[in-house]
């Protein structure tokens, strides 16, 4: 099983209590009405799905309920990192260290 | 494979050696949703409402726990429910903040003995020796989400949605058999 730290709770806590949220940093139009159908395309349904490090949100559902953002491997499993949701996306270089 | 769990009607789930498990009296809850400065629901509670999750804080018969960044469950006898909903409802100025009444969501179960930590491992996938006394939690108790109270070194409380009460008794039930078998094997 897979621990994940919530960067609310300040705890590393088994997989079980968190549900996967999909891809992080998915920034709504500020201006909604003004987009473009193909904006709107990209909005929706245009994810990475990266082999590798990708950002992504995870909820702390049965838990403290906190959606939260996380930095993971997706060939791995590994979490680099987890950080609150709002936080700037941190440098994936500064996790990678001798493995870059 | 569940237990019939009546509210009203408590009743001792398991009694073995190694534990005792037994559902609670109901009790008050209420669930506090606010954000920003504190100081007017902490001055309407008469206590200081804890910013670390996990953490309680008791003043009399009244329990402040916090759940979530800005999450509490607070719980006190039935009687005293309209008194504190009274209370913060005239700290709502001060603070705009969200108060629900949550006492007939959930039953509580009483979880003691000298094996109720072990019971406990047996759904919770938490480390327990992470939980130490007085720690609140909301968890997983074999795919019911719980809250769990750590009373003491051999003391739990568990409060279960009503839903899945009867399951989560059963599964207790079955394990209080299970650990008294071991300790009887064991000698």
């Amino acid at each position: 099983m897979l621990l994940i730290h919530c960067p609310y709770c300040e705890e590393t806590l088994p997989e079980a209590e968190f549900a996967y949220a999909g891809q992080a940093h998915v920034i709504r139009p500020e201006n909604p009405s003004g987009e473009t159908d193909e904006q709107w395309e990209e909005f929706l349904f245009i994810r990475e799905n990266p082999k590798g490090p990708h950002y992504e949100r995870w909820r702390h559902i049965h838990g403290c309920g906190r959606f939260f953002n996380a930095l993971r491997d997706t060939v791995s499993d590994r979490f680099y990192t987890t950080y609150k949701a709002g936080e700037p996306r941190p440098d994936l270089s500064d996790f990678l260290g001798d493995d870059a | 494979m569940s237990i019939s769990i009546s509210p009203l009607n408590p009743t001792v789930i398991g009694d073995t050696a190694a534990v005792r498990v037994a559902q609670m009296a109901p009790v008050g809850r209420l669930s506090l949703r606010a954000r920003g400065d504190l100081a007017a629901l902490n001055g309407a509670l008469g206590l200081t409402l804890p910013t670390k999750i996990g953490t309680r804080a008791t003043a009399g018969d009244l329990s402040a726990a916090c759940l979530g960044p800005d999450e509490w469950v607070l719980t006190m006898p039935e009687g005293d429910v309209a008194g504190v909903e009274a209370a913060l409802a005239g700290a709502y100025d001060a603070l705009p903040h969200s108060v629900t009444n949550i006492s007939a969501r959930e039953v509580t179960f009483e979880i003691t003995g000298p094996m109720a930590e072990t019971l406990m491992t047996i759904g919770c996938p938490r480390d327990m020796a992470s939980m130490g006394e007085g720690a609140v939690r909301r968890t997983l108790f074999d795919t019911a989400t719980v809250v769990l109270w750590r009373d003491g070194a051999d003391a739990f409380r568990m409060d279960v949605w009503n839903s899945f009460a009867g399951f989560v008794a059963q599964t207790l039930e079955t394990g209080c058999r299970e650990l008294a078998a071991d300790m009887a094997r064991a000698g």
